[in-house]
């Protein structure tokens, strides 16, 4: 009963701060606050509410048993990082984004190619290829190779639309100067319509990161050797240890987080011309 | 329309390309069958049987289509179209869950939405959030959902459709707090001088304005959708739907069922975005947007 009213109290107190603090001016420390005591009260009451409640921790174990099980077992979660993230997201993304790059910059070289293949890029990337993990499983083995393979198709058509998007970015007016100039197809490719198609790109290496790691995960559903985030997963959910889990959990989300951040830090540092990485006003 | 003779030869390419993979990737088991036999074999039988295989491993576009009309058509006119062979049981199966995960995904998206933009409050707390559940691979957490819901009794159908409203749902809100901030300032200012009252507003300027938005945001959605209804009949141990023919395909070897059930679910997918795509053709003109 105390911690009911304890997590109610905390909620309300967390809600009342927010409210407060989101009523002043924007600034940078407010914009960061708000969102990080939405989530603390949320914690709060996650954790009030399994120990009022009770609630079995087969059903739902509390943050602090799952911080206990994260601590205690980080052999196991770096392991299955490594497996998973490092070997089977990592080289997968940087395979396939690349090779997208490429047949981007061939697409753009031929018009016919672009009519015929980004309608069916287009279609492709709604399609749901996660399926082809088991495909890939069977092709290329239980270990890393196959989730780097379902990585790599996952993640090529949303990057091909994108840099082929990005690569008609620049309009008529821009190409017609560097006419005058006399400057030629590679010059034109690297000094305007490249920089030009760098934020078409780099949305298509965030939407990537995402789907790089959930390619990674599932395609372990499908059959694993003994490690990884996606194996450990489903044979600890199997286990009901649900604590184990929920780490795996924070691991992926920790994961995802730095992978889209880091992506996104780069694309600061590279496009930090374009109208939406300016100090704003 | 102008597109289409470019497209055909891509897509004319892709199954020359699917044909020379498969003779390519199912050549070494036909000579080693041969080799078995002790026959010779020449190329042109080595050819065929590479397209005749029992378990290819790249099974030849036919055998797959083979395999579609018989766990499809076949069952219709032999009256058994829901039998538990028919890949129309199992799509049906799939199908509603993702519906059911759609249509919660997106009233959830759209309140949320509604929320975010009239309480800044909650646009300070909870956006930052929704932006950062989707750099998170929220699939992981797919068997535990599953899993969960199970041990407190819910299974079937409810379980998936969870899944699926997650996914679906981060869509929606992005495409909709755009939507419903789009009007400018003259617009907002337009109703105030109508004394137009909250309500009014919302019904008549900004969710009306919104639907440009709204449409693009649900044909993604209901692709993720799909996603999250297949993965999540995984973990339960294929019992009934696409995902559930996939990983039994892949338990027994059985590629041609593997393949049938990802081109079933990827025709699926194409159609219900193309349903997505009519509705939205057919609401904006209606509304004199397009």
């Amino acid at each position: 009963m105390v911690w009911i009213v304890f997590g109610i109290v905390t909620w309300l107190l967390g809600w009342r701060i927010n409210s407060y603090l989101s009523q002043q001016p924007r600034t940078r420390f407010t914009a960061l606050a708000v969102p990080v005591i939405f989530g603390l009260t949320i914690v709060m009451l996650w954790e009030c509410a399994v120990r009022g409640f009770e609630i079995n921790p087969v059903l739902l174990p509390a943050p602090t048993a799952i911080a206990v099980t994260f601590a205690t077992s980080i052999p196991t979660l770096w392991q299955d990082f490594v497996q998973t993230v490092i070997k089977g997201a990592m080289s997968g993304y940087i395979l396939g984004c690349g090779a997208a790059f490429l047949t981007a910059l061939v697409i753009d070289r031929f018009p016919f190619l672009q009519r015929g293949l980004l309608p069916v890029g287009n279609f492709v990337a709604a399609l749901p290829i996660i399926g082809m993990a088991p495909i890939m499983v069977m092709w290329f083995g239980f270990d890393w190779q196959s989730k780097a393979a379902v990585v790599v198709i996952m993640v090529f058509f949303p990057m091909l639309v994108n840099t082929v998007e990005g690569l008609q970015a620049t309009d008529h007016m821009q190409r017609d100067l560097m006419r005058t100039y006399g400057s030629n197809y590679k010059q034109t490719l690297f000094k305007l319509r490249l920089p030009a198609a760098m934020p078409f790109v780099f949305n298509g290496l965030k939407i990537s990161t995402t789907l790089a790691l959930i390619g990674a995960i599932v395609a372990e559903f499908f059959g694993s050797p003994i490690k990884g985030m996606g194996f450990r997963i489903s044979t600890e959910v199997g286990r009901l240890a649900l604590d184990m889990v929920w780490a795996e959990i924070v691991v992926a989300a920790l994961a995802g987080s730095l992978f889209y951040g880091g992506v996104a830090l780069l694309e600061k540092s590279v496009t930090f011309w374009h109208p939406s990485q300016r100090k704003s006003r | 329309m102008k597109n289409i003779g470019p497209i055909l030869t891509v897509v004319a390419a892709i199954f020359v390309l699917w044909y020379a993979g498969a003779v390519a990737l199912n050549a070494s088991w036909a000579y080693d069958k041969a080799k078995r036999a002790n026959v010779e074999i020449t190329f042109s039988e080595m050819v065929t049987d590479t397209m005749n295989q029992k378990k290819p491993k790249l099974p030849a576009p036919h055998q797959v289509g083979k395999e579609i009309w018989k766990t499809t058509g076949e069952m219709v006119v032999k009256g058994r179209a829901f039998s538990k062979r028919s890949l129309i049981y199992h799509s049906w199966i799939t199908l509603s869950a993702t519906l059911l995960g759609f249509a919660m995904g997106t009233a959830l998206g759209v309140s949320l939405s509604v929320g975010i933009v009239y309480n800044r409050t909650m646009d300070m707390s909870v956006m930052p959030w929704v932006i950062a559940s989707q750099t998170i691979p929220i699939l992981a957490i797919a068997p535990m959902i599953i899993v969960v819901l199970n041990a407190i009794g819910i299974s079937g159908l409810l379980p998936k459709a969870v899944i699926s409203m997650y996914l679906s749902f981060f869509p929606v809100v992005v495409g909709m707090v755009k939507g419903l901030r789009s009007p400018d300032h003259m617009m907002v200012d337009q109703m105030k001088t109508w004394s137009a009252s909250k309500g009014q507003e919302f019904w008549k300027l900004r969710l009306p304005s919104s639907m440009p938005f709204l449409f693009p945001s649900l044909k993604v959605a209901m692709a993720a959708s799909l996603v999250g209804a297949i993965v999540g009949e995984l973990p339960t141990g294929a019992v009934a739907g696409l995902g559930a023919r996939l990983l039994a395909g892949s338990y027994y070897g059985q590629t041609i069922q593997i393949w049938s059930a990802l081109i079933t679910a990827a025709a699926l997918a194409a159609a219900l975005v193309a349903i997505i795509g009519v509705i939205q053709k057919v609401v904006l003109k209606r509304m004199g947007m397009a």
